[in-house]
């Protein structure tokens, strides 16, 4: 039971990225790369149309988070308090300069918000990455000083940073140079993904630039990703065990390669969805690589004195989680149904669809 | 520690204040908008459909900011009320996660569809879409209120050797005695706050002249539903939960009344007065003898205990809070009955169109529904203290043990400040919607 609803939140959580990636990356390509009015209106409008329900991902899935694992909600959320606060700041605000972008007519009013949307943009997808960092790379859990934990064994804090910006330190930060490699890799990722979905859903001028564009920057993951698995490594020197254990694990580095590599074809594809599905394979073997590579930890410790958190020790009692398996498979037929009237009705590129017509 | 929950408390306090600024009239709005649409599609006369499209216009930037401050609010109970997520979780977790499911996903789907969709799908269809977003609404409504019921009067639980709270039956969770009549008052409220909106509108089209036809539906149309509502809040509804509270919080139902003494026979209500939590008394009171036992037990002597019946830390934490968000709320029902029975008889007299006082009084009524609603929320919030789960944890067992109170100071100074801009963009949002108007109707 505890393996059927981590398997429901992680596709949960993916799906949040997948959808609301593109909009995060729209954000970040809006920020480096629209240069006329046109282009900067129909970006921010790719992303304005389709933010809010995404975000209903996040809801849904913290909502599942905290039924199923709540120790494990409890722990991270007043743990990451900081990182976490100024995320939801950071959504908030990016939600403000979407919407205030078009209110007046009047350029430096425009160019005001199109940053306040790009920069939050870009600063939600670094954060996403460097919190993803922080999991796989544990935390100190308990607040172990001198062989004496501070509080009990499964609650910590951890400040934005600690002077040695080392993983490796007894007290990690948020930000170590280790979360912040994950941090750079995720704001590439997205912003892959953004620039896809600007190509698949308008008809902007600099799409052909974009392809270009996400060239060079498949080029620059391809790197980062080799770098980043071999950081990994010194981090965690169980790593990889997983993979070693279980070697079927290993499609999930599959999917992600196969998105890495099918990326370089961006200019050959005659079809802008493959290069879409290509993005997605990207997000999607990321996270479940990770979320496999430490399965069934879900936050491991960094001292030897408290015991990782896992999927077994943080869930919610057995009656419990069968009672939500029954309506949350009721609930993903009902979803699933949504999605296809929704794809049905509202498909194609969106610079002609207007409010109310 | 006590500064601690202090600073923990203001922050959600604060948030949730902002946030159900938003929710409040989207439920009461899309009932009314299903309204307008079905009107349409009896009648189709084109000023319905167009009624209801430009309301769902003002739905949608209410949505957003209700999803745009809902995010924080789920974010706290791991934030800030860590302790309390970790062993109510499997619970209230259950509920929480149902609002997302069965209710989010709904409502931000068939938004998006009655947004964009009308040439595609046809009249029938996009009804039916309407209807789907009022469902979901509705039903978001439902969860949240079967969370705070259980908060409030827990059931279907088992505490484990460790302090867990576990499901133990699913089923009494929306059985919950406290759940039904919570809902239909909230529901009922948020209908009245979209009824003085919806009226309020109308008033101003009329008065600035301009899309007077527009002003003549809403203003009646929200008379209409204010009066029905302004009623059901008051009878049967927030009877019912009084009598709740009496029943299950009867020291809340003591300070929300002010009874600071117990009387030998029938308790008096108390209709105007300030607390003295020095003397222990009710200044400058004015009271009626004997009606509220009769009001809560339909017995004119049934004795009523007081504050004195109670031992200090049963008792709510901030008694004097507590009374007058009671009797804001009480208050300003009252006032909502006696205008809307006013601009019904008015209708009934065929004068309404031109009382100027009336028409400005309704245009100005408008933020009082919300501080209704609100301090509505306020009573049965405060009433649960000093508790979380009432009678089981305390408010300050609940906390973060590992978030110092600095921490939550610094944000929530820095809600604050962002909430301030997220309310400036909503006014303008809206208010330049409500400028603009319905389409200009064709004759």
């Amino acid at each position: 039971m505890e393996v059927f609803w981590f398997i429901i939140i992680a596709i949960v959580f993916a799906v949040f990225f997948i959808l609301d990636g593109y909009d995060f990356g729209a954000g970040i390509i809006h920020l480096f790369f629209a240069k006329t009015e046109k282009d900067k209106q129909v970006i921010a409008k790719s992303a304005g149309l389709f933010w809010d329900s995404n975000e209903v991902w996040l809801v849904a899935g913290g909502g599942m988070l905290f039924m199923a694992f709540p120790t494990f909600y409890a722990s991270v959320f007043s743990g990451f308090y900081l990182p976490l606060i100024i995320v939801l700041w950071l959504i908030v605000f990016r939600a403000i300069g979407l919407e205030f972008r078009n209110q007046f007519d009047y350029q430096m009013w425009k160019d005001m918000w199109d940053k306040a949307f790009g920069i939050s943009s870009l600063l939600l997808a670094l954060f996403f990455g460097v919190a993803l960092g922080n999991i796989v790379r544990g935390v100190n859990l308990g607040g172990v000083e001198n062989n004496i934990s501070a509080y009990e064994g499964h609650f910590f804090f951890l400040p934005l940073w600690d002077s040695s910006f080392s993983p490796l330190s007894e007290h990690p930060g948020v930000i170590d140079w280790f979360t912040i490699i994950i941090g750079i890799i995720s704001v590439i990722t997205l912003s892959i993904h953004g620039a896809n979905w600007i190509i698949l859903k308008t008809n902007s001028s600099i799409n052909n630039q974009l392809k270009t564009v996400i060239f060079k920057l498949n080029i620059a993951l391809l790197v980062l990703t080799v770098i980043s698995l071999y950081v990994w490594q010194s981090v965690r020197s169980d790593a990889f065990n997983n993979f070693l254990d279980k070697p079927y694990l290993i499609i999930f580095p599959l999917l992600y390669f196969t998105g890495l590599f099918g990326l370089f074809f961006i200019k050959k594809l005659k079809n802008n969805n493959y290069s879409f599905i290509f993005s997605i394979l990207l997000i999607l073997g990321g996270i479940t690589s990770s979320l496999a590579s430490m399965f069934p930890v879900l936050l491991p410790s960094t001292n030897g004195i408290n015991e990782s958190l896992t999927i077994y020790n943080t869930a919610a009692h057995e009656y419990g989680l069968s009672v939500a398996m029954g309506w949350g498979i009721a609930g993903f037929i009902l979803l699933f149904v949504y999605m296809i009237i929704q794809k049905r009705l509202l498909g194609g590129k969106i610079d002609k669809m207007d409010y109310g017509h | 520690m006590e500064d601690m929950i202090f600073y923990d408390r203001l922050q959600f306090a604060f948030t949730i204040t902002f946030h159900y600024i938003f929710p409040q009239l989207t439920m009461g709005l899309s009932l009314m908008i299903v309204y307008f649409k079905w009107k349409y599609l009896r009648s189709k006369v084109e000023k319905y459909n167009d009624a209801a499209k430009f309301f769902m216009k003002i739905f949608a930037i209410n949505f957003t900011m209700g999803v745009v401050t809902g995010i924080p609010m789920e974010f706290q109970f791991g934030t800030n009320w860590a302790k309390f997520s970790e062993l109510t979780g499997s619970i209230i977790g259950q509920t929480l996660a149902m609002e997302g499911m069965f209710s989010f996903f709904l409502e931000s789907s068939f938004l998006v569809l009655f947004i964009f969709g009308e040439k595609l799908m046809g009249q029938k269809l996009h009804f039916l879409t309407g209807f789907l977003v009022f469902l979901g609404s509705w039903a978001s409504g439902w969860f949240i209120l079967a969370t705070n019921a259980w908060m409030q009067h827990p059931v279907g639980y088992e505490i484990l050797d460790n302090g867990k709270f576990i499901l133990e039956n699913f089923s009494a969770i929306f059985s919950n005695p406290w759940l039904i009549p919570a809902f239909l008052h909230n529901q009922m409220a948020s209908v009245v706050t979209s009824s003085f909106v919806v009226a309020s509108i109308g008033a101003f089209y009329i008065l600035r002249k301009n899309n007077i036809e527009y002003g003549q539906l809403f203003l009646k149309t929200g008379v209409a539903f204010g009066l029905v509502s302004s009623i059901l809040i008051a009878f049967p509804t927030g009877d019912w939960n009084a009598k709740n509270v009496a029943k299950y919080q009867p020291a809340a139902f003591a300070a929300m009344e002010g009874i600071f003494e117990t009387e030998e026979a029938g308790a008096e209500i108390v209709l105007i007065g300030q607390p003295n939590m020095v003397e222990k008394k009710i200044d400058n009171k004015i009271a009626v003898p004997n009606i509220l036992s009769f009001l809560t037990y339909q017995k004119w002597d049934k004795q009523i205990p007081g504050m004195d019946q109670f031992k200090k830390e049963e008792l709510p934490t901030n008694i004097p809070a507590l009374y007058y968000a009671y009797h804001i709320m009480v208050g300003l029902g009252t006032v909502f009955i006696g205008i809307m029975f006013l601009a019904a008889f008015f209708f009934w007299r065929k004068k309404i169109y031109s009382f100027k006082p009336l028409l400005w009084t309704i245009m100005f009524l408008v933020p009082f529904p919300y501080i209704a609603n609100l301090t509505g929320w306020y009573v049965a919030e405060l009433g649960r203290q000093p508790y979380l789960v009432y009678g089981l944890l305390k408010t300050s067992e609940g906390v973060s043990p590992t978030v110092s109170s600095g921490n939550t100071l610094f944000t929530l100074l820095g809600f604050v400040g962002l909430y301030m801009l997220l309310g400036l963009l909503f006014l303008v949002l809206v208010g330049k919607t409500i400028h603009q108007g319905p389409k200009p109707i064709k004759h």
